[in-house]
């Protein structure tokens, strides 16, 4: 049955108190989880203090500083601090996102962080995204093609590329697959918003032969129908697209080649 | 110790190739069931109160008889696609969802052509 609390394991605990600055002035709390897979103990929440007139403005900014003035041991993905990578994607006062382009400002009190929910933890705020990886590699994420002309590139017209708008920008950062309740209870069978998006993206690609393949892929109870419309995928989306509604487009597509 | 890939993991069983027809046969049936449900209000609730020969001599009305036939077919059917969805999200042991899929569809069936002879009975036979 679905699992109302969280196995023993994963069990919150209070975690370590860290000094606060010397001679800081405007200082802000950070509770961050952590886990490790190393010493058998239950997951914590350890408090960091950082002076705020020396951090910069987002959230990443300030857990950069934490790793490399107060904690080396803090764990985290990033890479681009710029919104195109998708690394840093974690739980920031409740809301996934990607935590390079979360402002520290829009953050009221402490600023709480955790892992994406409802994924297996590697370590402190690195989900395990083996699995939705490998969801997104099973919907074929490249142009399929039969004919082999022309020998140059497939060219769109601006109308169709356009259709690609909302879709293309997606950095496959998992904060919306791991807001999904659907995803949470089924996510060894349900693909998550993430993987349909990007079906989605290659159905509506005119260039694409393999269409109707990639719908009978789909015309499934729980890779595609498993999303009942929660809409937490495009309330969390970091970079402000819809997946369910391209979810949405793909069964109207399915009902149009029935109809 | 599990040594299959991944991507084994996700494929699966591969596709089932008939989630849409489930998918679309549930939202027709809500759509259906919006005027259904007036008209068995319509039928109904003039009866609350009433005793066994008035509702009796109510529901002789072929017309009246027939809507409701139709009502309890489609609530039916849609209540066990409905659970049936129900059941799939919140029970994750695949044998255990199997066998409740069933018994949903025995109860449903049960209860809905229970229903339905009922009022054939009342409309046609007496």
């Amino acid at each position: 049955m679905v699992e109302l609390t969280l196995p023993k394991n994963s069990r919150m605990t209070v975690g370590k108190t860290w000094p606060k600055p010397e001679g800081a002035t405007n200082i802000r709390a950070f509770k961050v989880y952590r886990w490790s897979p190393d010493d058998g103990k239950n997951p914590s929440l350890d408090t960091y203090f950082l002076d705020m007139d020396k951090c910069g403005p987002m959230v990443l900014d300030a857990l950069v500083k934490i790793k490399s003035e107060v904690d080396p041991t803090l764990t985290f993905r990033r890479s681009c601090r710029e919104g195109i990578c998708g690394s840093c994607a974690m739980n920031v006062d409740g809301i996934n996102t990607l935590a390079c382009i979360y402002g520290l400002d829009e953050i009221k009190g402490d600023v709480k962080i955790y892992p994406l929910p409802h994924m297996e933890v590697i370590k402190d705020l690195i989900p395990d995204l083996t699995h939705f990886y490998a969801q997104h590699a099973s919907i074929m994420p490249w142009l399929e093609t039969k004919t082999d002309k022309p020998a140059t590139e497939w060219r769109q017209s601006i109308e169709d590329r356009k259709k690609l708008d909302g879709l293309y920008e997606c950095v496959m950062c998992a904060c919306c697959s791991t807001s999904c309740p659907s995803y949470w209870w089924n996510g060894d069978r349900y693909l998550g918003p993430a993987a349909l998006l990007h079906a989605y993206r290659w159905i509506i690609d005119s260039r694409d032969e393999a269409t109707g393949e990639r719908l009978d892929e789909l015309d499934d109870p729980f890779k595609l129908y498993r999303c009942h419309t929660i809409m937490n995928c495009a309330k969390t989306c970091p970079k402000g697209l819809n997946p369910a509604k391209a979810i949405a487009e793909i069964k109207k597509k399915m009902v149009e080649r029935t109809s | 110790m599990n040594y299959k890939t991944d991507e084994a993991h996700v494929s699966g069983l591969a596709s089932a190739r008939k989630g849409a027809s489930h998918w679309l046969g549930e939202r027709l049936k809500s759509v259906a069931l919006i005027p259904l449900t007036v008209i068995f209000i319509f039928i109904v609730a003039p009866l609350i109160g009433a005793d066994h020969s008035t509702v009796v001599g109510a529901l002789q009305s072929p017309a009246k008889g027939f809507a409701l036939i139709i009502f309890f077919l489609v609530t039916f059917k849609h209540l066990e696609e409905g659970l049936q969805v129900v059941i799939e999200d919140y029970v994750h042991s695949r044998g255990r969802v199997l066998a409740l899929i069933k018994l949903n569809k025995l109860f449903c069936w049960t209860f809905g052509l229970v229903a339905i002879f009922a009022i054939a009975k009342i409309t046609f036979a007496t």
